[in-house]
């Protein structure tokens, strides 16, 4: 498969940094696994913080509850986005480069102690801002909205981290190069690599919009600069906010083509879709700035309606074709293995045992479902006004980066564990549990998030029931019921994602190292029956009845709930 | 799979399958659909953002809200001592955001437009007008017209849902909306 590369000088040196994984057959370069590991392990750390801080934030909205005070509730959700949102799936991202570079093209990783050095300014930079939100002066909100002010370390954190995920990038390109220099894979790089590619991509235009406004900002907070202007700031900032969330679905979605391909064998339905889809990412992803300024006002109804809508919905088109051909290449590899009964035989009998794939598959309908249809709806433009900062957009965004992003990560963690830490995971009973209380648990919060949000309960808000307030306001008692219910969501994914640490931390402590036969537990499914998979891009043999009715299903909810929506705002009080 | 380089070297010259073919037209037409439904909107429909925007220095902004309280100020709101200010239909409402109060309490006709005037004196807020669920940003400096008619009368909440500091939960204004000649 792989062609060594021949006629350099240090191969012998080379070939040492190197074994080959008994499961996948991959080489894997030394410096890269350890990086990979260092990158996960700081990954789970600050999961561990921000998922215990998010339930405390959600158990201070359950009304009846009420745990914190104000002062530490605005404290700890600012500390609880910061560290879910930013830190720990941009350590986890780092990660993933470099799998999908260094590991999966066969190659050595570029400049590991570039690497490292990034490593430890991520660290420092996340040590940093955290102190600085603990510590009480910063309690600005992970979007720091100028002219609200947080302490100069509060940037100087953010500044510190993004440089270090800038230099991890750059690892990356090195590795490419390195791995086309020295022809350790034959023809195009592997979808996944094409994903991380475009991920990679949109993370360096992220952290140049970090770095435009965090910079300035830094400056103004320590007195060198006088005023930010307050518009700006938000253009530029969602040019990181929202597009470091497009390096998650561009990852995520890696990472489900990953699972597929490893677990089943599944091969994508169209190498040329697939490729083009996370090229329609690529393009439009990174507009979408807009989103969060459609209530804006000094912004043109023009520029609001074509950037919303990533130019006519196509980065929506480039998930919408991933959506369809993560399921069909798993319909085919399963059709292929022999479950070519009825419409649902090979879903039915995929591999759920295997928390890999349970993981994945939850996060693949997860994400379609409430994050995706959710977020188009959020991103209309008029539809935005009933919607702007209510619990409806943290609803948005649960589906897509919690039940999306996150229980994909998660999902891969139970590969990297045998594959890289070459441990057998223990507790695997757990692990099989782990995907589908997180997932559930957070489906539930973000469902009810959006329920209570569509009731136009506010976002970021202690107490909805304004008891210190001069004045009052009732909501109705169903936002207070989602509230309840979302806590109790919220308790559920917490345990999930406790499960998942323990799991993690305990493997990567106790677990037994894997033989150089391979992990007992089974990390692939069964190998297909008789017959091979068909040539895959070849029409004649594709036959997906299961993954159309999926696509079906989705698309008429789809429909009806973005038609439902404009009804709503018909009933609006008339502005122009 | 997914982790290989494709079997083709040329897959770039690989049909495309039938049926995802089809699937990536709908895909697409849906999000023309979506596209054209925000245009039809902006000509068809009745609730669209203004895009009448000012910029203000927040010290005029304020001078002038207080010229409107005094010109219109028919009472205060409870015994909370906001004055309510009643707006002479189809005329110029304001309303300042600030650390931590909506000022003043607007009394609007239903049935009638106002031009509403929005700004904030110091920090962003969000303008959430409950519960008929309207939102809108609020920025210093900036001062925002909105042509808007209540279609309901009652009494209504501006809750500020962009978060302002520890005050914030505590920051909410009113306006209250009568029937047509039976203010006060």
């Amino acid at each position: 498969m792989a062609a060594v590369a021949t006629g350099t000088g240090g191969l012998a040196a080379l070939a040492a940094r190197f074994r080959t994984c008994p499961v996948t057959g991959l080489r894997v370069d030394a410096a890269a696994e350890t990086l990979i590991k260092a990158n996960a392990v700081a990954a789970v750390v600050f999961l561990a913080i921000g998922g215990f801080l998010g339930l405390l934030v959600a158990l201070t909205r359950w009304q009846a509850v009420h745990l914190l005070g104000p002062d530490t509730f605005y404290l700890v959700l600012t500390a609880h986005g910061v560290n879910a949102l930013l830190l720990w799936v941009i350590f986890f991202e780092v990660a993933v480069l470099y799998f999908a570079s260094a590991v999966v093209l066969n190659s050595r990783l570029a400049a590991p102690q570039a690497a490292w050095a990034g490593f430890v300014l991520m660290v420092v930079g996340s040590l940093a801002v955290n102190w600085a939100i603990l510590r009480g002066d910063s309690s600005v909100m992970f979007t720091s909205y100028v002219p609200m002010q947080a302490s100069p370390l509060f940037y100087l954190g953010l500044i510190l981290f993004a440089v270090g995920a800038l230099v991890a990038c750059c690892v990356f390109f090195g590795t490419l190069v390195i791995a086309k220099d020295e022809k350790t894979y034959e023809g195009s790089v592997p979808l996944v690599t094409f994903g991380a590619i475009a991920a990679a991509i949109i993370a360096v235009f992220t952290i140049a919009s970090g770095a435009i406004i965090l910079i300035p900002t830094f400056l103004w907070s320590l007195g060198y600069i006088r005023h930010i202007d307050s518009l700006m700031y938000k253009l530029v900032w969602w040019g990181m906010g929202h597009s470091s969330q497009q390096i998650n679905v561009a990852a995520h979605v890696a990472v489900w083509y990953l699972i597929a391909g490893v677990v089943l064998g599944a091969k994508p339905i169209s190498e040329k879709v697939g490729r083009i889809a996370f090229l329609f990412y690529l393009l439009f992803l990174p507009i979408a700035a807009a989103h969060h300024m459609l209530v804006e006002p000094g912004l043109s109804a023009e520029w609001k309606v074509f950037n919303t809508s990533y130019a006519m919905y196509l980065a929506v088109l480039g998930s919408m074709i991933h959506g369809m051909a993560v399921p069909g290449a798993i319909e085919a590899a399963q059709r292929a293995r022999g479950y070519t009964n009825g419409v649902f035989e090979w879903l039915r009998k995929a591999p759920w045992d295997n928390p890999a794939f349970s993981g994945m598959f939850l996060s693949l309908v997860l994400f379609g479902f409430l994050g995706g249809i959710s977020g188009v709806v959020l991103g209309a433009e008029q539809l935005n006004i009933m919607m702007h900062n209510t619990l409806y957009v943290p609803g948005h965004f649960h589906g897509t980066v919690v039940a999306g992003t996150t229980l994909a990560f998660m999902a891969v963690t139970y590969l990297v564990l045998p594959l890289i830490f070459r441990r057998e995971i223990v507790f695997p009973t757990l692990a099989k549990w782990q995907p589908w209380l997180f997932g559930i648990g957070v489906a539930g919060t973000s469902l009810f998030m959006l329920g209570a949000g569509t009731l136009g309960v506010s976002r970021r808000h202690w107490d909805i029931t304004f008891s210190d307030a001069v004045l009052g306001f009732d909501y109705p008692p169903t936002a207070f019921l989602m509230l309840a219910l979302n806590g109790i969501f919220a308790i559920l994914a917490a345990i999930g994602g406790a499960l998942y640490v323990i799991v993690t931390v305990a493997t990567v402590l106790f677990g037994k190292r894997v033989g150089p036969e391979g992990p007992t537990t089974p990390v692939t499914a069964a190998p297909a029956a008789a017959k091979a998979v068909g040539q895959y891009g070849s029409a004649g043999t594709l036959h997906l009845p299961g993954t159309y009715v999926l696509i079906t299903v989705f698309l008429v909810a789809f429909v009806l709930y973005y038609f439902v929506n404009w009804r709503y705002l018909s009933e609006l009080w008339p502005m122009s | 799979m997914a982790v290989r380089p494709p079997e083709s070297r040329v897959w770039w010259n690989e049909p495309v399958p039938r049926a995802e073919l089809v699937w990536v037209t709908v895909a697409f037409l849906w999000g023309v659909v979506m596209f054209v439904m925000m245009i039809v909107w902006h000509l068809q429909g009745r609730q669209n953002l203004s895009t009448e925007v000012y910029r203000v220095d927040p010290e005029v902004f304020r001078s002038r809200v207080e010229a409107f309280v005094e010109r219109y100020k028919v009472g205060e709101e409870g015994t909370t001592g906001i004055p309510v200010a009643r707006v002479p239909p189809g005329g110029d409402a304001y309303m300042l955001g600030r650390l931590w109060e909506w000022w003043p309490v607007l009394e609007l006709e239903k049935g009638k437009t106002y031009r509403l005037h929005l700004s904030s004196l110091d920090w962003q807020h969000g303008f959430s007008l409950q519960p008929v669920n309207m939102n809108i940003q609020i920025h210093p400096g900036i001062e925002h017209v909105i042509t808007i008619t209540p279609t309901e009368a009652g009494v209504f909440s501006v809750v500020c849902n962009e978060f302002c500091g520890v005050g914030h939960h505590q920051m909410i204004g009113r306006i209250r909306v009568v029937e047509p000649g039976k203010g006060g």
